[in-house]
């Protein structure tokens, strides 16, 4: 019986150390026993933007009520791209993380001026602005009806391969190869000492500021690769669902975001992808008994704040760091 | 400019019963941070509830003035209750928990209201005493009810600067702001002021529900754009600020105005680039201390 529990002990710690081979476990299993496959890629893809959203929120510590910006500055891109042009598919991709990654910069700068709740107003008041600006800008937004008609470019290389990825499965296996290498990437980044700098300042920004960081920069490199990850989410989107609504860069999409987070359990690696995946399929699962399917997730949410601030996947972190303890003592 | 002077008033006038609505919200949202240090996200879904009460008023008294005594009271009485039983619960944890949970909030009081009154909007008549306009020097005339809205805000405002700096309790509020735990140490039970503060903040939200209901009709996310709006007029202003509150919010109000008669399509988005020309001047607002409350 020791011996078991020791070992369970051993592989929960290596699945500490190591998540991404589970979590991309998990996720390839995910289409098959969703409801309906666009289900499960709307969950991928919110996922991937609530895991842009932690960087900010959840490792740095910076509440961001703006990142709606970031996710349709991105989907706008690309879906303009992808009726106004001929380029392919990687370069509307690329252009709409590119814009993302530009906003982000010229936000970013902005609201760091000032720190802690009006840093929150502050990019709730931008990003409200390009919601208007969206809305007034007919000619290259469509305003009111958004982008229609958006084109369904091929994945290609010129002169090496052409693949239609828009059967649900493969679409699903598109998006997921992304979240892949942005979770790979973003594990490299929160193990690099720039990684540990931003937890430092989530900590104690005066401490990491004594000890010789430059915390403005610091703050700002890190909401700009927030900004990037949302984008790339938010031209992800603009594939999936083939129209950009200017919902999208309304605040309920900041709010909604941030639900997920912490829902899932902010500054966790796992948590957003869990919380996004369960946001999603209860949404879901309500919008069929009722239209007002906030109504039941707001209570969720109020009570997630009250009384389980570290969400659902910090909640078992904690369970299990204890089970840890207890397994290593009898060991 | 080919733009006739009288309309030039008009817009003038309009601004200044939108910066009036301004003000009522942001004291309300400056008063509740300056003291709880909570960003109340809630305080535009409590202008929306002012305005529905109003609405239930209307239909049950026939009467805007039993309205506009009752709609103030209830909503105190609402924001009470929700200080006491959800926000109090929150306080000394990280700060950003009162924000989420007042997020939270007023997405169920949105919600709450679509089931309940549906999801379009309600016009609202202004009362017949203010129906008509007053005529000056018989130059421009001007909506009476808009004058009527100013000159309640205005006998507020100087009600709460009364209660603030002369009476007792006014004294503790500004102690508090300051440092609650000396007021604390000094034997005063602060809990009940800050029941009191939230109550005062939502009351005022409330009334510029039931005030803003004629001009600008009754519709379940009136107070969302609204509610951004008024944390750009508190950021301008300074947050924590009286005099702050009310000179950006005034300004502001102008500002949504005139842009909207010299330039329709901007309107919506000068505000913004107001606030961000005067955070890259002055970072800390035009009225607030700089490092306070961040």
């Amino acid at each position: 019986m020791k011996m078991n529990g020791l070992n369970f002990g051993k592989t929960i710690n290596w699945l500490a150390g190591n998540p991404i081979p589970l979590i991309v476990g998990v996720l390839v299993i995910v289409p098959f026993v969703s409801p309906y496959k666009a289900l499960a890629t709307q969950m991928v893809i919110l996922g991937l933007f609530a895991l842009g959203y932690n960087m900010i929120y959840g490792y740095t510590g910076l509440l961001s009520f703006g990142h709606a910006a970031y996710f349709g500055l991105g989907a706008y891109a690309t879906g303009i791209v992808l009726i106004r042009t001929d380029c392919s598919l990687l370069t509307a991709i690329g252009t709409g993380v590119f814009v993302a990654f530009v906003g982000a910069c010229i936000f970013g700068f902005l609201c760091l001026r000032r720190r802690g709740i009006y840093f929150a107003l502050l990019t709730l008041a931008f990003a409200q602005m390009l919601y208007f600006t969206a809305n007034v800008w007919e000619s290259v937004t469509g305003g009111e009806t958004g982008l229609r008609h958006i084109p369904h470019p091929p994945l290609a290389i010129p002169g090496l391969f052409s693949v239609d990825i828009y059967a649900p499965t493969r679409f699903y296996f598109f998006v997921l190869a992304f979240a892949v290498i942005a979770l790979l990437l973003l594990k490299r980044i929160l193990e690099s000492p720039f990684g540990k700098a931003l937890q430092g300042i989530r900590e104690n920004e005066k401490r990491a500021k004594a000890l010789g960081y430059n915390t403005n920069r610091i703050k700002w490199l890190s909401f700009v690769l927030s900004g990037i990850f949302s984008g790339l989410a938010g031209a992800l989107y603009t594939l999936h669902i083939g129209f950009v609504g200017i919902d999208e860069l309304y605040w309920e999409t900041s709010g909604r975001i941030l639900m997920m987070t912490l829902l899932g359990g902010a500054g966790t690696f796992f948590g957003p992808f869990i919380g996004a995946g369960i946001f999603v399929y209860l949404e879901d699962i309500i919008s069929g008994f009722t239209r007002y399917w906030m109504i039941v997730l707001g209570p969720i949410f109020v009570l997630s704040v009250l009384f389980f601030p570290q969400g659902v996947w910090g909640t078992v972190r904690l369970f299990l760091d204890r089970f840890k303890k207890v397994s290593l003592k009898e060991g | 400019m080919g733009i006739p002077f009288n309309i030039l008033i008009f817009q003038i006038f309009t601004g200044l019963a939108l910066g009036t609505i301004f003000i009522l919200l942001a004291i309300g949202l400056s008063l509740i941070f300056g003291l709880l240090t909570v960003v109340n996200f809630a305080h535009g879904a409590f202008y929306m509830w002012g305005a529905y009460a109003a609405l239930l008023c209307m239909s049950c008294f026939g009467n805007f003035w039993i309205g506009l005594i009752i709609v103030p009271a209830a909503l105190g009485s609402a924001g009470m209750a929700v200080e006491y039983l959800l926000i109090r619960r929150v306080y000394g944890l990280n700060p950003d928990y009162p924000l989420l949970l007042t997020f939270g909030l007023s997405l169920i009081m949105i919600e709450v209201v679509r089931m309940v009154f549906g999801t379009a909007g309600y016009p609202f008549d202004a009362p017949a005493l203010l129906r008509g306009s007053i005529n000056f020097f018989n130059l421009f005339s001007f909506p009476s009810y808009r004058i009527f809205v100013m000159a309640v805000t205005a006998a507020v405002i100087i009600c709460l600067w009364l209660f603030l700096e002369k009476t007792n309790v006014g004294l503790i509020i500004r102690g508090g702001t300051r440092d609650s735990e000396m007021v604390r140490a000094l034997g005063i039970d602060i809990s009940k002021i800050w029941l009191l503060v939230f109550g005062i903040g939502t009351s005022l939200a409330g009334l510029a529900g039931i005030l803003s209901a004629p001009m600008r009709g009754v519709y379940p996310e009136m107070g969302i754009a609204m509610l951004v709006e008024c944390f750009v007029v508190t950021v301008v202003g300074g947050m924590g600020s009286l005099k702050g509150a009310v000179i950006s919010g005034l300004l502001l109000g102008q500002v949504v105005s005139l842009s909207a008669l010299f330039a329709p399509a901007m309107s919506n988005i000068v505000i913004f680039i107001a606030m961000a020309f005067v955070l890259l001047i002055r970072p800390s607002g035009l009225f607030g201390v700089s490092g306070l409350l961040e």
